[in-house]
């Protein structure tokens, strides 16, 4: 559904961010970007969605194909009427606008009825947002911005929504709540997802496939089975060790093995 | 006969209250969306007035097609302001677009009379000048228009604003601009949207006020009188642009009624800026403006 062909993005003409990225999210699934802080992640987010432009960001190489269609050059409002619809790393709710609001805002592309209809379903999906529609969003608690965040997204009719860790800032029974609605917007809307996250075990334990990246490059990429059972990725992000203490000897051995990956 | 002094004063200066609610709401309608102050609005009004009242005196044209002409005018000039000064600028530091806002308005200083010539001109819409009498009470006409019209205009706009989905696009917008894009709305058509509205706004503000006090380029001093109003109601709040309009207003008229006589006058010119001080001093946000919110 979408294949992010060898990119390149170059901010301010001259930082190189991402240094090719190849991706595939496929139609109906959940597939995963780990990786670090800094590592490329909310860039590459931002290139698919058309979000890099205002912030002097350019696709500078590769192709960004949606359904067969190049979007690498399409500007963000052209993005959303395709069905791709980026959630942001830290909700970036309307703060001044009632939660409602923030749904109407989110579903300008739709007609009115429509509008009216997915407001409906929103609230069917996060009752919470419901009680507390008339409450200033800015107001809202964490996990209750997250929440519209995530139902202001599907306001618009997506077929491919990018989330940047939601789990960002959360307290993990909230986290759990989140990833169990992303899951069964996956299944009962047949939303495809691409998650990015920085809790591997979470996003592994709902995501298809997965790609991690460091440093601006994939390193890895694979099942999300073959990502759990993989000892790097346990060792580095999913926090399990083989029991002994780690000698700075294995550290680098993993560095050396990045460096012929990447 | 002394509250009905106060009553006469309380009166007229509500009504005049009104006239600057008009022209505060322009700051209003770009701070909302862009985020920035523009302070050529003043500026904008002295210039559709002097397009309205030039069409007529200098070219003769009936008072409806010379105010249709200072609307094209507007809408356009706008427009063409947006789209390239200000959609340029979309990214950069706020204080950039505030600049350019401050060099258009002593361009407009310029260009309004270099047309037009300088002299004040008069403008008729058509409202008489004997006063009003109703009992004890003494209205400019005039006045009373210009607060009907501002009442309309504010009703109007504020359902707008609060109620209907492009309204809500355009409050997104002056939320988050980056958050706005992602959202598929296409941010430089509210902004365009914006600029147009405070163009209209600032015809009215021309004509009420023109045919209030002739038109020159003393007009543009307006804006700077509006400010104690925007900064009192909140950059951000139309109902406090009333609320503040009418406040500044009360505060001149009783000024100027009781205080003017102990001082040999001129109080009514600079008791709004203390009370915008004081304001400021208090709520830096203004009284009814969007408070930043911290979540704790």
């Amino acid at each position: 559904m979408l294949v992010l062909n060898n990119i390149e993005v170059v901010f301010d003409n001259v930082i190189l961010v991402l240094k090719g990225i190849s991706i595939e999210a496929k139609e109906g699934a959940i597939t995963t970007i780990l990786g670090a802080n800094g590592a490329g992640k909310t860039t590459t987010l931002k290139g698919i969605s058309g979000l890099l432009r205002p912030e002097r960001g350019d696709v500078t190489r590769g192709s960004i194909e949606y359904n067969g269609e190049r979007i690498d050059q399409l500007s963000a409002h052209e993005t959303v009427k395709k069905g791709i619809v980026q959630v942001f790393e830290g909700r970036q709710v309307f703060e001044h606008l009632t939660a409602e609001e923030n749904l109407i805002a989110g579903g300008h592309i739709v007609s009115t009825a429509r509008m009216k209809e997915n407001l409906e379903k929103v609230y069917e999906y996060f009752p919470r947002v419901y009680e507390r529609r008339e409450v200033q969003a800015g107001y809202l608690s964490g996990g209750e911005q997250q929440m519209l965040a995530i139902g202001r997204a599907l306001m618009s009719d997506p077929k491919l929504v990018l989330f940047d860790e939601p789990s960002l800032g959360l307290a993990p029974m909230i986290i759990e709540e989140i990833f169990g609605i992303i899951k069964r917007l996956n299944k009962e809307e047949n939303l495809t997802v691409l998650l990015v996250e920085q809790n591997a075990t979470l996003a592994l334990n709902i995501a298809e496939y997965g790609y991690v990246m460091e440093n601006g490059s994939i390193v890895l990429e694979g099942s999300a089975e073959a990502l759990r059972e993989n000892a790097d990725i346990k060792e580095f992000y999913l926090g399990i060790s083989s029991g002994e203490k780690k000698s700075f000897r294995d550290v680098k051995h993993y560095r050396r093995r990045k460096r012929w990956l990447g | 006969m002394e509250w009905q002094f106060l009553f006469e004063l309380s009166v007229n200066g509500l009504l005049t209250g009104m006239m600057y609610a008009l022209i505060a709401v322009g700051f209003v309608l770009i701070y909302k969306s862009t985020d920035a102050i523009n302070f050529a609005q003043g500026e904008f009004v002295m210039i559709a007035a002097i397009v309205v009242a030039g069409m007529a005196t200098n070219y003769g044209f009936p008072l409806i097609a010379a105010i249709a002409v200072g609307l094209v005018f507007m809408i356009v000039f706008n427009l063409a302001l947006e789209r390239f000064v200000l959609r340029p600028m979309i990214g950069r530091p706020i204080v950039a677009i505030i600049m350019a806002t401050i060099g258009l308005a002593l361009v407009l200083q310029g260009a309004g009379p270099l047309v037009f010539g300088a002299g004040t001109k008069p403008l008729d819409i058509g409202v008489p000048d004997e006063p009003l009498i109703i009992g004890p009470l003494f209205m400019t006409p005039i006045d009373v228009v210009g607060a009907a019209i501002s009442i309309a205009f504010l009703a109007v706009f504020g359902w707008f604003f609060m109620k209907s989905r492009k309204g809500v696009a355009m409050r997104a917008v002056a939320d988050s601009h980056m958050t706005s894009i992602a959202m598929g709305i296409n941010v430089e058509r509210y902004f365009a949207l914006a600029w147009i509205l405070a163009g209209v706004v600032a015809l009215l503000g021309g004509l009420v006020w023109g045919s209030a006090i002739g038109v020159d380029t003393q007009m543009a001093a307006l804006g700077l009188k509006v400010f104690p109003v925007v900064i009192l109601g909140g950059l951000d709040s139309i109902i406090g642009v009333v609320i503040g309009g009418l406040i500044i207003g009360l505060v001149e008229a009783l000024a100027a009624g009781y205080v003017d006589p102990f001082v040999g006058g001129g109080t009514k010119d600079f008791t709004p800026y203390v009370l915008m001080i004081l304001v400021l001093m208090f709520r830096p946000y203004g009284m009814f403006g969007k408070p930043i919110i911290e979540r704790i």
